[in-house]
């Protein structure tokens, strides 16, 4: 759960419907939807996440629709982890049950330029600026949380616990 | 200490006394899946090794977001759906049925005390009915489906009181926006909201509707109306019978409390490309409109078309406006073809587009053009969000959007009234 690589930044409020329009929830297949992902609000975005894949963006993240297609198209375009001020409630649930890891960190995000380095410690809460040294910390996930993005999501964490009788 | 009307529901709904901040296991009552979401669903639940639907009876998969199919891709998606809903003998609601929402109220499986969850981010719209509502992701539901649970923190509980009385030509679509720009995207994110006040209690269950449909756009997980005779009736005219609600307790714990007093609000309007970009009309620059919506979950209702084609009666619609009507189901579209109230909308020059949620979210049926203004009673104007990442939204109330549309361009619905 240690994750590395340059930060890519956006503001605040970014959408589901930016993150990944309806009109394209015409498939489930995460590669598809990738293709479109966040091209409403920046049409360089696939090309900028081949190079920098750690999200840092402002706060209420993810806010709008519940479409649980906007993590999974970030997530199949490449991008590792993503560092928020905050997020909007629904998609923080299902960015963790579809095992795309995410953290809330303001003073990271205030501090950290695109294009910076980054070195995120999921297990520890802590996020590093190897660009510039700064060291930022927060209260790391809960055991729980943290299995279900471990095993790449709900659907796999689920499928061992029924398996194991405790569902 | 008492308990705030979430409490008990979460309480009633776990087994056990639980207070805000908890996590809990829940038993869901009902569960709602729309063409945008359920697929997805469908796919986890199959993944998962799914044998039956838990609770089958009260599931409801919707095809509104994209109905009739706009493209195969929907098409085949909407068959996903129609297969699985007979396999495993869900409620299915077919294209034209409405939409979800509205349809869910319309058969009955929104209850007070009720704990409801829907793939879909307006489902605290049933909050109207006096339960807990709220939208959850695909995998969420798939796995509510399997075991008829799912975990959820009990929230804090915001207050809010509405006192005075509306002017004539504002209403309830005005109070949500406003409440929205007070506090903001994000000012109310995990909380559940109760509403109270001589507004709400003179409100219709359309009225009450519109404003629990938007408390999301705040960024809180229910928005919850009183129970009262308005619900009762409402429940009634489906053939439901309830005599009880779920209030909170006098000593109940409260994260904030706001009262408002609306006596002097006038209608209010959201500008691109942000809901909360929230100012009063009068303020606003008389922007030229080439584009005018009624419709959806927040604004498709009888009472908004009533409202509606009240005004437009007699009137037409200005030249280089298009103006489109969805209706929110098809039992509001029979009623509003009784009343006449759909040959007041054609013959002034408007669209009377199939129940569902095609213009809303830019999969078809009212897609604007580069650089081109929509005035709409939708619950969103985020770019792109219609189709069209180069146009430009703007939320306001039915009544807002007739009078622009008969003006060709953003006009206060209160010169239009004595």
């Amino acid at each position: 759960m240690i994750y590395q690589g340059k930060a890519l930044c956006y503001g605040d409020n970014i959408d589901t419907d930016v993150i990944i329009p309806a009109r394209y929830l015409n498939t489930t297949d995460p590669y598809e939807l990738s293709l479109h992902c966040m091209e409403d609000l920046d049409p360089s975005f696939k090309e900028k996440v081949k190079e920098k894949n750690i999200l840092v963006v402002g706060e209420n993240f993810g806010c709008g629709s519940s479409r649980e297609h906007a993590p999974l198209a970030i997530k199949a375009s490449g991008v590792q982890c993503i560092i928020a001020k905050s997020f909007a409630r629904i998609f923080y649930r299902n960015a963790i049950n579809i095992g795309l890891p995410i953290l809330e960190l303001p003073s990271a995000v205030e501090k950290i330029k695109e294009g910076d380095l980054i070195k995120v410690d999921f297990i520890n809460g802590i996020v590093e600026n190897l660009s510039t040294g700064e060291k930022f910390e927060t209260k790391p996930f809960p055991q729980l949380i943290q299995e279900i993005i471990n095993k790449g999501g709900l659907i796999n964490f689920a499928k061992e616990r029924i398996k194991g009788g405790e569902l | 200490m008492g308990k705030t009307i979430s409490e008990k529901i979460f309480s009633n709904h776990s087994g056990k006394s639980v207070k805000a901040g908890d996590i809990v296991v829940a038993r869901v009552d009902a569960l709602m899946g729309q063409d945008g979401t359920a697929p997805l669903a469908i796919r986890v639940f199959e993944e998962l090794g799914g044998k039956k639907v838990i609770n089958n009876e009260k599931v409801l998969l919707v095809l509104d977001h994209s109905a009739p199919p706009p493209n195969e891709g929907v098409a085949n998606l909407h068959k996903l759906m129609r297969d699985f809903a007979e396999k495993y003998e869900t409620q299915l609601s077919e294209i034209g049925e409405g939409v979800c929402h509205q349809v869910f109220m319309e058969r009955g499986l929104a209850l007070p005390g009720s704990l409801i969850i829907g793939a879909d981010s307006h489902t605290c719209t049933y909050g109207a009915l006096n339960c807990f509502a709220t939208g959850v992701g695909s995998s969420e539901l798939a796995s509510a489906m399997y075991t008829g649970k799912l975990w959820f923190k009990v929230p804090e509980t915001v207050k809010i009181i509405l006192n005075g009385k509306l002017r004539k030509g504002v209403s309830a679509k005005d109070i949500i926006l406003y409440l929205v720009g007070y506090f903001k995207a994000d000012g109310l994110t995990y909380k559940a909201v109760e509403f109270e006040g001589e507004i709400i209690m003179e409100l219709s269950m359309d009225g009450r509707a519109t404003i629990a449909n938007m408390v999301v756009e705040m960024g809180a997980k229910a928005g919850i109306m009183p129970f009262d005779e308005k619900t009762k009736e409402f429940l009634k005219e489906i053939g439901i019978y309830i005599e009880e609600g779920v209030f909170s307790d006098k000593d109940a714990n409260f994260s904030a409390i706001y009262t408002f007093d609306l006596s002097n609000l006038e209608p209010q309007i959201a500008l691109p490309h942000k809901v909360d970009n929230v100012y009063p009309i009068s303020s606003v620059d008389r922007v030229k409109i080439q584009e005018a919506y009624l419709g959806t979950c927040t604004n498709g209702r009888l009472e908004d078309l009533r409202l509606s084609a009240e005004l437009l009666k007699g009137k037409r619609i200005a030249k280089g406006v298009r103006m489109i009507v969805a209706p929110a189901s098809k039992k509001i579209y029979l009623q509003a073809l009784k009343e006449g109230l759909i040959e007041i909308f054609l013959s002034a020059g408007a669209v009377v587009v199939n129940p569902g949620c095609g213009p809303c979210v830019g999969t078809h049926q009212g897609v604007p053009a580069d650089g081109e203004n929509i005035i709409s009673t939708a619950n969103r104007n985020f770019k792109g969000r219609m189709g069209n990442n180069k146009a430009f939204i703007y939320l306001a109330s039915p009544l807002t959007v007739t009078a622009s549309a008969i003006k060709g361009e953003i006009a206060n619905p209160l010169e239009f009234i004595d």
